[in-house]
């Protein structure tokens, strides 16, 4: 008779079910190693900052505070959403399912043509990467950011057209998972950029 | 399933707050800038801890997976404020 011990398991809605991690392990291995990386651009770029801090302070104070807030309410939103539709298909709710994901992809392509407006602003007064080293440093950290919210939307779309084929359910969820894993990757990470650009006054 | 009573919609919710807290209120003159930059990201780290445990449904992964990631917010979130202290005031 073998047992389980406390760390092995978890009660969920009156449930006992073994502790899991959702989708496939190597999702998590690239979401591990993402934040690594992100953590270590957070790093360099206060480290710029520490050197300049006047024109760090300056720079800061052209970008569009109220529409990075709204991107962050945006995706927020995206990620519910896209938790919302693994909960459903938890539960088999599969006619749930479609509308949830195109929630999420809707609300990332929301956030894309957010994005597009404000660097539409900025090259329209004249702003390029090359202006000075936050403007590098804001192109660099919100671009590579954009480029993971377009493969995220990407692939929700194509959640989203599967699923109306009811091709997910409760045994069947292990792509949407690893798909909606990424896609909370990408607003947490937003959740530190906005601040770290956008929100960081100098002492 | 009812939406509105998913733990994923109130932890949505807190985070909305949260968010509006941060971006029109903490980010504002009201505060001496520590206070506001040091409000700013503990609740940025709150935040992704959130959404860590309950939308990436790290809540419920084997503890040491759980407890690797669950450190990043508060290692990137010290980071910051350590090389925030660190820099040079303006005035």
């Amino acid at each position: 008779m073998s047992t389980i011990s406390d760390t092995e398991v978890v009660t969920t809605d009156d449930r006992v079910t073994p502790r899991r991690l959702p989708g496939v392990d190597g999702v998590w291995v690239a979401i591990g190693a993402d934040s690594v990386i992100f953590a270590i651009l957070f790093a360099s770029f206060m480290q710029a900052r520490l050197h300049n801090p006047a024109v760090f302070e300056a720079s800061r104070h052209t970008l569009n505070m109220n529409l990075g807030g709204i991107d962050t309410l945006v995706l927020l939103t995206s990620s519910w959403s896209v938790a919302l539709a693994i909960q459903a298909l938890k539960r088999d709710l599969i006619d749930r399912v479609p509308r949830y994901l195109l929630g999420g992809a809707l609300t990332g392509l929301m956030f894309m043509v957010s994005k597009s407006i404000e660097y539409f602003e900025k090259f329209a007064q004249g702003i390029r990467p090359a202006t000075n080293d936050f403007y590098m440093w804001y192109f660099t950290l919100t671009g590579i950011h954009l480029l993971h919210v377009v493969f995220g939307t990407s692939l929700l779309s194509y959640l989203w057209v599967r699923s109306r084929r009811r091709t997910y359910h409760s045994l069947q969820r292990v792509v949407p998972e690893c798909v909606a894993s990424y896609w909370h990757l990408v607003d947490l990470l937003w959740i530190v950029i906005f601040p770290l650009l956008y929100l960081q006054k100098a002492a | 399933m009812s939406v509105l009573r998913e733990r994923v919609t109130m932890v949505w919710l807190g985070l909305m707050v949260l968010t509006c807290v941060t971006t029109w209120g903490l980010s504002k003159d009201l505060f001496i800038p520590a206070v506001g930059v040091v409000g700013i990201f503990s609740i940025a780290a709150i935040k992704v801890s959130y959404v860590m445990l309950d939308f990436m449904e790290l809540r419920y992964a084997p503890i040491p997976v759980r407890s690797a990631f669950q450190a990043w917010p508060v290692i990137v979130a010290a980071m910051i404020l350590g090389f925030w202290f660190a820099t040079p005031s303006l005035t």
